[in-house]
């Protein structure tokens, strides 16, 4: 063991080098590791708060959701209960419509009718009266034979 | 490299533990030291420039790393070298944390220093033992330690300016409280002064004198175990080709530094070739063995698989090392700051 200027030499660098690392090294390194450990804590703590978020919005979604089919089941209920109501007015309507022109035809028809006979009745007067005139070709008392036909034809 | 004559292992070995030393010669002033004599004679106005040079290396290297990791720091995605960076600095942080309780901004990144320069100057000792003196012989240097903690300067000069700290935070944060608890310690009266400052003051000069010599003789006697077992390498030399090796049936008793070099090449070749899949591990294996055969016999082939065992051994004594010293370290800023 022999010691000499060595020591001092050696006392020297590592001060130095103490030194060094105190200025450059490691106050850097520190530093950007706090940064980074901060950023990952906020990220985490980041995720975990959308994760909540998420969960609350899609607790909500499925209660809007419930609210709306509920919503859309009264109004179909209730559209089809119009429907049918309306269904229902436009038979009465219809079944009173078609008695409404039956009526009618009916009083046209007898109308008509009525007009036929008599249109008939003249006619068969007139024909019986001049197949009268012709077989007796006399003139006969054409009153009297007027009331006798037309006593015939009221038969009719 | 020796042979098997007790006068040249004691000579390797002894060579291995030189320093290259540059001081003041009574007779030569100011030189390098040209063998052991005269860096003997040099006493304490001299410099082991081996050990300066590679531990201001190893702390440039540990500057440079964490500085070029500092500058791309971001607070996004940490990636390579600044996610290993940011694992020590972590370890580190929390080591401090857990046992120092002031607020002192300097405590944290001097553990950080301590730890890793620590353990980058231990590291030196896995590096084969002779691989870097004999390049460097080839290049003219005589001498090379290439592990500053095995130079009690280094670990001394360490444990030294700790207790500079200890020393300036313990007058800094308790004053003339500093000076009761030398006094007044552990026995509260007057009578028992001298006592008590006797006692105080060898505990207190125990603790650097403790840390830095744990560090040394660690490192050592670690040391000292890889040049043991490397002696083994040349033992085998000159005994034929089987137990001998090929370099001795080649350059006889020298042993050429190059021929370390190329079986060495060659065996960390085969090795990587093996991590990338191109050589099956069994042949790798085989490989080794006749290469590590070839090149030192069958002695070396044991050595070789000691030195492996006690380098992987050894990883874990020169963390340990570190992370001990550091924490000491630590731990006795930390005393020098609580009041009691």
């Amino acid at each position: 063991m022999n010691i000499n200027l060595t020591l001092f030499g050696q006392m020297v660098t590592f001060a130095f080098f103490v030194w060094f690392c105190m200025k450059y090294v490691w106050p850097v390194i520190i530093e950007a590791m706090d940064e980074r450990q901060q950023k990952i804590a906020d990220g985490l703590d980041a995720a975990e708060r959308a994760m909540r978020d998420l969960e609350s919005a899609q607790s909500q979604a499925s209660d809007q959701m419930q609210v709306a089919k509920q919503e859309a089941a009264g109004i179909i209920d209730q559209a089809n209960k119009r429907a049918g109501q309306i269904v229902e007015e436009a038979k009465q309507q219809a079944i009173a419509e078609g008695d409404r022109l039956k009526v009618a035809a009916a009083a046209e028809i007898d109308q008509e009718l009525n007009r036929a006979r008599e249109e008939l009745r003249g006619a068969v007067a007139g024909l019986a009266l001049a197949g009268a005139e012709r077989v007796l070709e006399a003139s006969v008392d054409d009153a009297a034979n007027r009331a006798l036909v037309e006593q015939l034809a009221a038969q009719l | 490299m020796a042979g098997e004559n007790p006068a040249s292992t004691t000579e390797y070995i002894q060579h291995h533990l030189q320093n290259l030393v540059y001081g003041l010669h009574p007779e030569n002033g100011w030189s390098l030291a040209h063998s052991a004599e005269e860096a003997a004679e040099m006493g304490f106005w001299a410099v082991h420039v081996d050990s300066m040079a590679w531990s201001i290396g190893l702390g440039l290297l540990f500057c440079w790393i964490f500085r070029s990791a500092a500058t791309r720091a971001t607070t996004g995605v940490p990636r390579g070298l600044l996610n290993f960076v940011e694992l020590v600095v972590e370890f580190i942080d929390s080591s401090v944390k857990d046992s120092f309780h002031g607020n002192n901004k300097m405590i944290a990144p001097l553990a950080l220093t301590i730890f890793v320069w620590i353990f980058l100057m231990n590291f030196m000792d896995l590096l084969p033992v002779d691989l870097i003196p004999s390049l460097l012989s080839l290049a003219g240097v005589n001498y090379q330690k290439v592990v500053p903690s095995t130079d009690p300067n280094i670990t001394m000069g360490m444990a030294l300016a700790v207790f500079v700290l200890m020393l300036y935070y313990s007058i800094k944060i308790k004053g003339s409280g500093f000076v009761a608890e030398l006094t007044m310690h552990p026995f509260n009266h007057w009578a028992f002064i001298p006592i008590n400052l006797f006692m105080e003051t060898v505990g207190l000069l125990a603790k650097p004198f403790s840390l830095g010599l744990r560090l040394f003789g660690n490192m050592y006697a670690g040391e000292m175990i890889f040049i043991l077992i490397a002696m083994m390498f040349a033992a085998g030399a000159g005994t034929g080709l089987v137990a001998g090796g090929l370099n001795a049936q080649l350059f006889g008793e020298y042993t050429n530094g190059w021929f370390w070099l190329i079986i060495f090449t060659l065996v960390v070749g085969v090795c990587w070739l093996n991590l990338k899949g191109r050589v099956s591990t069994i042949k790798t294996v085989l490989l080794c063995m006749i290469f590590m055969a070839l090149g030192g016999g069958v002695f070396a082939l044991g050595g070789g698989l000691m030195q492996w065992g006690w380098a992987v051994f050894h990883i874990l004594v020169i963390t340990l090392q570190a992370f001990i010293f550091m924490v000491l370290t630590v731990v006795y800023l930390s005393m020098a700051h609580e009041e009691h």
